[in-house]
Parts: C-alpha cells; sequence; structure tokens
C-alpha cells in the first residue's frame, strides 16, 4: 500500500490517519477541499470584510494591551509634551501613550482604525452587490438578513471604538449620543442617566463602552461571520451567468489549493493596503484634538464615514418640537435619528420578501442576475443609495459649504429638497437605464452586435456590419428570465375560479406591484431577418449557424 | 463520487486476522496514502493536472516569485531593524519610526500578496471544476419522519398533557425574565429633576474658561467679542460644566435692544434686567442634542452650532433662526457683586440642554 503512493510524506499522512481515527473526516473533508468556487470580481468585497475583520481582531488585541479603559483623572507629562500639565482621562493619557511610547504602537492604532473604516467600506459594497445581482433571493435569504445585523453591529462597534480614546471629536460624538437617547420619549432621561452612570459625560461610559467593544459586539460578530460563511458553503456560492452556468452547478476553481491561495495572496494585499494608508494616511490623530471637555469642540466635526447618515439626517431636519400636557417630544431629534437609517435597514430586510410576494417566485436562485434584468430592484436599490447618499453628504454640509464657497444654509436646503427628489428622480432613471439595456441585449440576440465595420455595398450604399454574438456573450445576453404575470386581483379564470390574490387593499398592492415588476421589453421581431445573417442587409461576417448547442463550450 | 465509505473503509481496515506483534501495536494504515488509490479510481477529468501547460513560462515565473519573496524576507528583517533601531518619545521620531516600520511592513505583506498571487496564476494547472447542487429540502419521506419523531417526543415530554406543571413552570419563569432589567437598575442613578438645574446660583461669579479668572463688565468691554464662561468652584467639574458652561457676549449700546419673554413652563419671564452693560449670557449648551455652540458671527450677531448649524440670533434672544433646534439658548441672568464682579443673578430660569420628555 504505501508502496503505491509515495508522493504524500509519512508525517502528513501519519496526522492525517490519526485524525480520521478520531474524526471520520476523510470524506467530508475530501468534499470540502474540492469545494468549488466561482470566479468573479465582486465576489472578493465580502472577503475583504473578513480579513478586515481577521485585522481588527489582530491590532485591537495589541492595542488593548497597552489601552487603559479609565476615566480617572490625571495631569499629563508625557512625549507629547504640548499637552503637558493638562488634565485628562487615563483613557486618553494611554492612547498617547500607545501613538507616542510604544514602538509601532501609533501604526497598530492607525492600521486598526483604517481597517474599521475598511471593514464597512466591504461590508456596505459586498450588501449592494448582493442586492443588485439578487444574489439574496431564495435560499439565502438568511444570509442577507444576518448580513444587515452586522453591518448594524459594526456601526456601533465602531462607534464605541473611536470613542474610547475620550478625546475632544469622539467626545462630541458621545454628546450628540446623550442627547438622542435623552430626548426619547418617556425614559430617555433614565436612559441616558444608566448609560452614562449619572449626568454626562460622567466616569463610566468609557470602561463600559469598552467592554462592549472588546467583547460582546466582536463576540456576536464573529458568531454571525462563522453562521455567514457556514450557511454559505452549505448552500454553495451563487454565480453569474455564462456558458454552462446553470441553476443545478457551479463552476470555478477548487478550495484546495486555488483558493486557499488566493485567499491568502488577497489577505496580504488587503493587510498591506492597510499598513499602507496606516503609514502615509493619518487618521484620527487625537493628540491634536486633545482630551474631551464638555465646554469646547471644534468645527468641521465629522464623525466615520459609517455614521454619517445619521449626522446628515440630524444636520438636515427643521427644527420640529411638541409641547403638552407639560411634556415635550422632539422630533428633530427622534426622527432623523431613528427613521432614514431605520427606512433603509428594514427596507433593505425586508425587501427579499416583498419581491417573493410581489412576484410569486417562490423557486431557489442560484445564478445571479443582472442588475438590467431588473429593473424595479435595481431601481429601487439606486433610489435607496441616492437617499443615503444625501444624507450622507450633508453630513459634512459645513466642509462642501467650505470648499464649494456656497453659503451653508443653501446646502441644507439643497439636500432637504434632494432627499426626496433624488431618490425618486433616480429611479425613473434607472428603470429607463435598465429598459434600455434589456432591449439593446434582445437586439444584439437578434441582429449581432455592431462590429465598427463599415462596408459599401455594390449599389453604393453603406452599411455597418453585425457580428454575431459568441456563445459566451449570448449566454450572458439571454440569461434574462420573465416574471410570472399574476393573475390581476379580484379576476376570475376560465373555470370561474377568483383569482387567489383577492380584490382587497393588499390584493390590488400586489397586482399593481407585480405588474412593476413584470414590466420588460418586448423581444425583438426576428420574421425574416434570418437571426442577423445576412438576409436583411446586415451581411454578418462569417457567421456559420446561430443555433446554439447548450453548453458547448467555446473557449 | 465514486469512494463509497463502506469500502474505503473496509481498505483501512487492515488484514482479516490481526497479526501478532510485540510491544506497541502499529498505527492505522496512513489515511492520504490510501486514499490516493480510490481517488485513482475516477474518471480522469475530474482530477487536476499535475503541472501547468506551458511549463518553461512557469519556471520563469517561479524565479520571479522567488525574487519577491525575498525581497518580503529582506524588508521583514527591515522592520525589525527599524523596531530595534528607531527610538519614539518625540512627535518626530515617532513619525519617523512610523514611516520605517510602516514602509517595511507595507513591503512584506504587498510582496507576500503579490509572490501568493502570481504562484497561483503561474505554478498552478489553470483548471475549472464543476460540482452538481442538491436540492437543499429534504425528501418528502424525511420530512415525514422528522416530524413524526418531533410530534412523539412531544407527545411524550407530557408537557401538552400536564397542564398544572407546564402553567406553574411558565409562571416559575416570568420573574426570571425581568431579572436581567432589575440587575441593570443601578447602572446609573435616576434623573430626578437634576436635569432642570445647574449650578449657577444668586451670586456665583463667572470665571474666564481656561484661565479662571473673574471678570468685571469693565474687563469686558470690547463690542462684538464673545467668550467661554464657567462658574465659580465647579471649573473642573466636567459633569456641571455640561449643563452650566454659559457664553458671554459684549454689545455696542442700542444694538441690544430686544428682550424676549422666556417661558419656564407656564410661566413668562421678563428678561430686560438679565443683562449687564450690553453683556448677555447664554447657556453654551446646544438645545437640539448637546453640543457646544461655539461660533460667534459678529457682523450678523449669530451664533452657531458647529455640530448640526443650528443658529441663533444673539440680539433677539438667542431665538432659533436655522437649523434643527426649536428652542432658543436659555439665558443666564447677570448682575455685578459688591466687588465689580460679574455674577449670576439666579440659575437658569428654564433647562438647559437637549429636550428631554419631563421638560414640558
Amino acid at each position: 500500500m504505501s508502496t503505491t503512493a509515495p508522493e504524500v510524506p509519512d508525517a502528513v499522512s501519519g496526522l492525517g490517519g490519526w485524525l480520521d481515527d478520531r474524526f471520520h473526516g476523510a470524506r467530508g473533508f475530501r468534499t470540502f477541499l474540492k469545494k468549488v468556487f466561482p470566479d468573479h470580481w465582486s465576489f472578493m468585497l465580502g472577503e475583504i470584510a473578513l480579513w478586515s475583520f481577521v485585522i481588527l481582531l489582530l491590532t485591537g488585541t495589541f492595542l488593548a494591551l497597552f489601552f487603559v479603559p479609565s476615566m480617572s483623572d490625571v495631569t499629563y507629562h508625557g512625549s507629547y509634551t504640548k499637552l503637558n500639565g493638562i488634565q485628562m482621562s487615563q483613557a486618553y493619557q494611554s492612547t498617547l501613550r500607545i501613538s507616542f511610547d510604544i514602538r509601532g504602537g501609533l501604526l497598530i492604532r492607525q492600521i486598526h482604525h483604517w481597517a474599521a473604516d475598511l471593514f464597512m467600506v466591504a461590508i456596505m459594497a459586498h450588501m449592494i452587490r448582493v442586492f443588485f445581482t439578487g444574489a439574496y433571493r431564495k435560499p439565502r435569504e438568511v444570509n442577507w438578513l444576518i448580513g444587515i445585523v452586522l453591518f448594524t453591529l459594526g456601526m456601533l462597534e465602531g462607534l464605541f471604538g473611536y470613542s474610547l480614546p475620550d478625546d475632544q471629536l469622539s467626545g462630541a460624538g458621545l454628546r450628540i449620543l446623550e442627547g438622542v437617547v435623552q430626548g426619547i420619549p418617556i425614559v430617555g432621561t433614565y436612559g441616558a442617566y444608566f448609560l452614562f452612570g449619572g449626568p454626562f459625560p460622567g466616569n463610566s461610559i468609557v470602561p463600559r463602552m469598552y467592554i462592549l467593544h472588546v467583547l460582546l459586539i466582536p463576540g456576536i460578530i464573529l458568531a454571525l461571520i462563522t453562521a455567514h460563511l457556514f450557511i454559505m458553503v452549505h448552500q454553495k456560492h451563487t454565480q453569474m451567468p455564462g456558458l454552462g452556468n446553470t441553476e443545478n452547478n457551479v463552476r470555478g476553481q477548487p478550495f484546495f489549493p486555488y483558493f486557499i491561495a488566493k485567499g491568502q495572496a488577497w489577505f496580504f494585499f488587503i493587510f498591506g493596503a492597510l499598513v499602507v494608508l496606516a503609514t502615509f494616511a493619518e487618521i484620527n490623530p487625537v493628540w491634536l484634538y486633545g482630551p474631551y471637555t464638555p465646554v469646547a469642540i471644534s468645527s468641521a466635526s465629522q464623525p466615520d464615514f459609517y455614521m454619517g447618515i445619521l449626522e446628515g439626517s440630524l444636520r438636515v431636519f427643521p427644527a420640529w418640537e411638541w409641547n403638552f400636557l407639560g411634556h415635550t417630544v422632539t422630533f428633530s431629534v427622534l426622527i432623523p435619528a431613528l427613521v432614514p437609517i431605520g427606512l433603509v435597514f428594514t427596507g433593505a430586510a425586508l425587501w427579499p420578501f416583498f419581491e417573493q410576494w410581489a412576484t410569486g417566485d417562490k423557486a431557489w436562485h442560484n445564478i445571479n442576475d443582472r442588475p438590467r434584468n431588473a429593473p424595479i430592484r435595481t431601481a429601487t436599490g439606486i433610489a435607496a443609495i441616492v437617499f443615503y447618499g444625501v444624507l450622507w453628504a450633508e453630513g459634512a454640509n459645513d466642509v462642501i459649504a467650505d470648499k464649494l464657497q456656497v453659503p451653508l444654509y443653501t446646502i441644507t436646503w439643497i439636500a432637504r429638497v434632494m432627499v426626496f427628489v433624488g431618490p425618486a428622480v433616480s429611479f425613473w432613471l434607472t428603470r429607463r437605464i435598465c429598459l434600455g439595456l434589456q432591449r439593446k441585449d434582445t437586439m444584439e440576440l437578434a441582429h449581432g452586435y455592431e462590429s465598427g465595420i463599415i462596408r459599401q455595398l455594390p449599389n453604393g450604399a453603406f452599411i455597418e456590419v453585425h457580428q454575431p454574438l459568441s456563445d459566451s456573450a449570448r449566454a450572458v445576453a439571454s440569461a434574462r428570465k420573465e416574471v410570472p404575470v399574476l393573475p390581476s386581483a379580484g379576476s376570475v379564470d376560465v373555470n370561474g375560479v377568483r383569482a387567489p390574490a383577492g380584490a382587497g387593499l393588499l390584493g390590488r398592492a400586489r397586482s399593481a406591484a407585480n405588474s412593476a415588476f413584470t414590466e420588460t421589453v418586448a423581444p425583438v421581431e426576428t420574421n425574416g431577418h434570418g437571426s442577423g445573417s445576412g438576409s436583411n442587409g446586415h451581411a454578418a461576417v462569417g457567421s456559420g449557424t446561430e443555433e446554439l448547442p447548450q453548453g458547448s463550450d467555446s473557449h | 463520487m465514486s469512494d463509497n465509505p463502506s469500502s474505503s473503509e473496509e481498505e483501512h481496515e487492515g488484514p482479516v486476522a490481526p497479526r501478532r506483534v510485540v510491544g506497541t501495536p502499529p498505527p492505522s494504515p496512513p489515511l492520504l496514502s490510501g486514499s490516493a488509490e480510490v481517488v485513482a479510481e475516477e474518471p480522469v477529468e475530474g482530477r487536476l493536472p499535475a503541472v501547468p501547460e506551458d511549463v518553461a513560462r512557469a519556471d520563469k515565473a517561479e524565479r520571479l516569485i522567488a525574487a519577491i519573496f525575498v525581497l518580503a524576507f529582506l524588508a521583514g528583517c527591515g522592520f525589525v531593524a527599524a523596531y530595534v533601531g528607531l527610538e519614539v518619545h518625540s512627535v518626530n521620531a515617532v513619525f519617523r519610526s512610523n514611516l520605517a516600520l510602516g514602509l517595511s511592513l507595507s513591503v512584506v505583506l504587498l510582496a507576500l500578496g503579490a509572490g501568493s498571487l502570481l504562484w497561483v496564476r503561474h505554478l498552478m494547472p489553470d483548471v475549472e471544476t464543476e460540482e452538481e447542487r442538491h436540492d437543499l429540502r429534504s425528501s418528502a419521506k424525511e420530512r415525514a419522519a422528522f416530524q413524526e419523531y418531533a410530534v412523539e417526543g412531544g407527545r411524550a415530554s407530557q408537557v401538552g398533557k400536564r397542564k398544572l406543571a407546564r402553567r406553574t413552570l411558565m409562571l416559575a419563569t416570568a420573574p426570571l425574565a425581568v431579572a436581567p432589567v432589575v440587575l441593570l437598575r443601578d447602572l446609573g442613578p435616576l434623573p430626578g429633576t437634576s436635569l432642570r438645574h445647574t449650578v449657577w446660583s444668586p451670586g456665583r461669579r463667572l470665571l474666564v474658561y481656561g484661565t479662571n479668572t473673574p471678570l468685571s463688565p469693565a474687563m469686558f468691554n470690547e463690542p462684538g467679542s464673545m467668550i467661554t464662561i464657567v462658574p465659580d468652584g465647579y471649573t473642573d467639574n466636567q459633569d456641571e460644566l455640561a449643563k452650566a458652561a454659559v457664553i458671554l457676549i459684549k454689545f455696542e449700546p442700542g444694538q441690544l435692544d430686544h428682550f424676549p419673554e422666556r417661558r419656564n413652563g407656564s410661566t413668562l419671564l421678563g428678561t430686560v434686567n438679565w443683562t449687564v452693560d450690553n453683556i448677555v449670557a447664554y447657556s453654551k449648551i446646544c438645545t437640539h442634542v448637546g453640543c457646544p455652540v461655539a461660533l460667534y458671527e459678529q457682523t450678523t450677531h449669530h451664533i452657531l452650532c458647529p455640530c448640526h448649524q443650528s443658529t441663533f440670533d444673539a440680539t433677539k434672544g438667542a431665538e432659533v433662526i436655522f437649523g434643527p433646534a426649536a428652542r432658543p439658548l436659555p439665558q443666564l441672568p447677570l448682575t455685578t457683586d459688591s466687588e465689580g464682579y460679574l455674577v449670576a443673578k439666579s440659575d437658569f430660569q428654564e433647562p438647559v440642554g437637549p429636550s428631554f420628555w419631563e421638560r414640558g
């Protein structure tokens, strides 16, 4: 036996045997090693988030070795001489020590902060990719919901993390948090006093945020990432439409050795990019802000980008407040703090189920949609991005006003209008563009693509030569699936049976949604056109037959 | 998949009759070398090619990859050298150290990334493999079997039948459910009426923030200027300053001609006598969400909160003219003491800072 396969070193096969004796792993592990990973650039976005999280754990552990999560007052005497003699908390003092007295401390601190921002950017980009390709559809709805929870936790984790140094900038953020909590009806003042251990700022918030930041929230994030990955492995990846890709297969390269090597390369690239940023792009120089005091503030105070939507919502909202029966409800705090972000996240969470309801589509989907082939979804996604983006940009309205030399209030008024108009216009525009692109696909399938070759015919006329699409381009262009038209509300079929979507309000709403979802372009009339092969004067060059044997691979 | 578990297990069983051995018996046959035979039974197209198509190109790539890894090694040595050799403890030294450490570490990581990528692209043979997807839904039989056992188990547990036990169990766990909430009660004291008051009291001196010196109207006589004030006795008390911080603005004579009444609950208070020598004092804590209103524009007399741009008109009792704040900044009534220094006439006559439910 040992003579037939000498390639495996004894140590490895011995260890493998030892493990298999105990875990019966040969079969399952072999399947896992052979697991197919489809290849597409956009599939790397989620990986960026994953590797950023790993880097956050590594750098965060280093920082925790030196950070002192205490708000006890000390007088600073240290390497950053400009703050000598200043009263500050131990949290701020130890952050200065990490930055100026621990070798590599500043680098690790800046890697940690950049990695947190990259983590959030990557989740955002990954969610946008998943949304626009419809990868959240059955059977992957649960992973979509986990993703939304991860993003929310990431916001909270980031807020607590950048508030830990107890510097002037982040303290202003906590003050805003306190103001928002205090504004909650009935329980607000209690909530604020419990959160801060008494009046703001107190001396409890840093140690409390610390334990949430280093243990509870990352623990939950880690558990959810694990679940996210296990579900993904179990359900197998989605894949992009392409020649030979079907709903019932998955094509790509195996996990071992290909994906391991690629994942390793990607990890090093991401880590390397973060170190480049940490080296050359200063982030959160807390020593310049000084220790926190509720008396002072600097202008152009912006939170990290993922909190920008909250900041912008607070800035854009008009002054609405109700006083009645001796009570105050401050809508100008409550609505901006809860509604816009609630709309985006709740909308995102409900969308897969809304889409199933509107389309009646309960099938599983392993081939991703091209965004153009789902105009309503794509338009809704773009509208949501514009809504989010306007509020996000408004979070820096003072910086924009300063850079563009436009009055501050003008910027805010533009945002107040754009937050409604922007999504509506972009929805309409995106839907038109999607339908136009569908039309282009249909035309190309029927007549071939415009080759750019101009040819003069014997009769003197000029034509542009249309070339038939390649097999792989055809497979992509023809990937659109019609959304089934549900019987309209209250309609009666040939047997006199009423449509299950009743004539009630909900039934009519479903009918309307369904007719929006089913809107598509009509297939191009190809009668007599010979599918782009010459008879109509398109003079397809070198096209043999357009018949496509499914699954024949031409690369 | 061609390897079925029973056949491979048989192979692993070894000889049917155990041989007699002296001392420790040999370990089970090695796993990977054994399974190689099983894999060999698979059709050839399912197997990975042993070498890439263009071996000569791969050879060339290997030399490049090796050079990149050597670079990573050297940069790694540089990182250690920078750690050992470069001091910190001053701003310039830290930036030098940060540059050296960061640059060397970037090279190490990016080189490792590039080398790994070239490795998978050029040394490994290019393949595309395919896997079948299997329906995630269990078969009807499996579902039925599961359901059957779940029902059996539920029945055997007697939960449905033993109503008394079930209900008392639920009763017993109810207080436990509120225990976490109860345990969190001591996170902080109850607010009581503390949000309605600050430490300002009749006769308490206004101190200049930063120098902590008292101020007389004569010392603060430059119209158009604004300074931050803290209450005497609480200059280092952050909790009190978070409510009691004040801005002081000096006007030209005649500019301050508007003294709007202020509402405290249902009572209206005149503010004509709240200023001294065209000096007016407003709370520095924004009525929106509590940022310090730190910006003052002399020409327009606008006070601006840098957080969310609530803008208040200083000449008109700090009424809101733009932004999300819904209430004017509370005003601190001023007077002077026997030594001529500015002091508070009383506390603020309304709660300062962000709105809250009990504010009214």
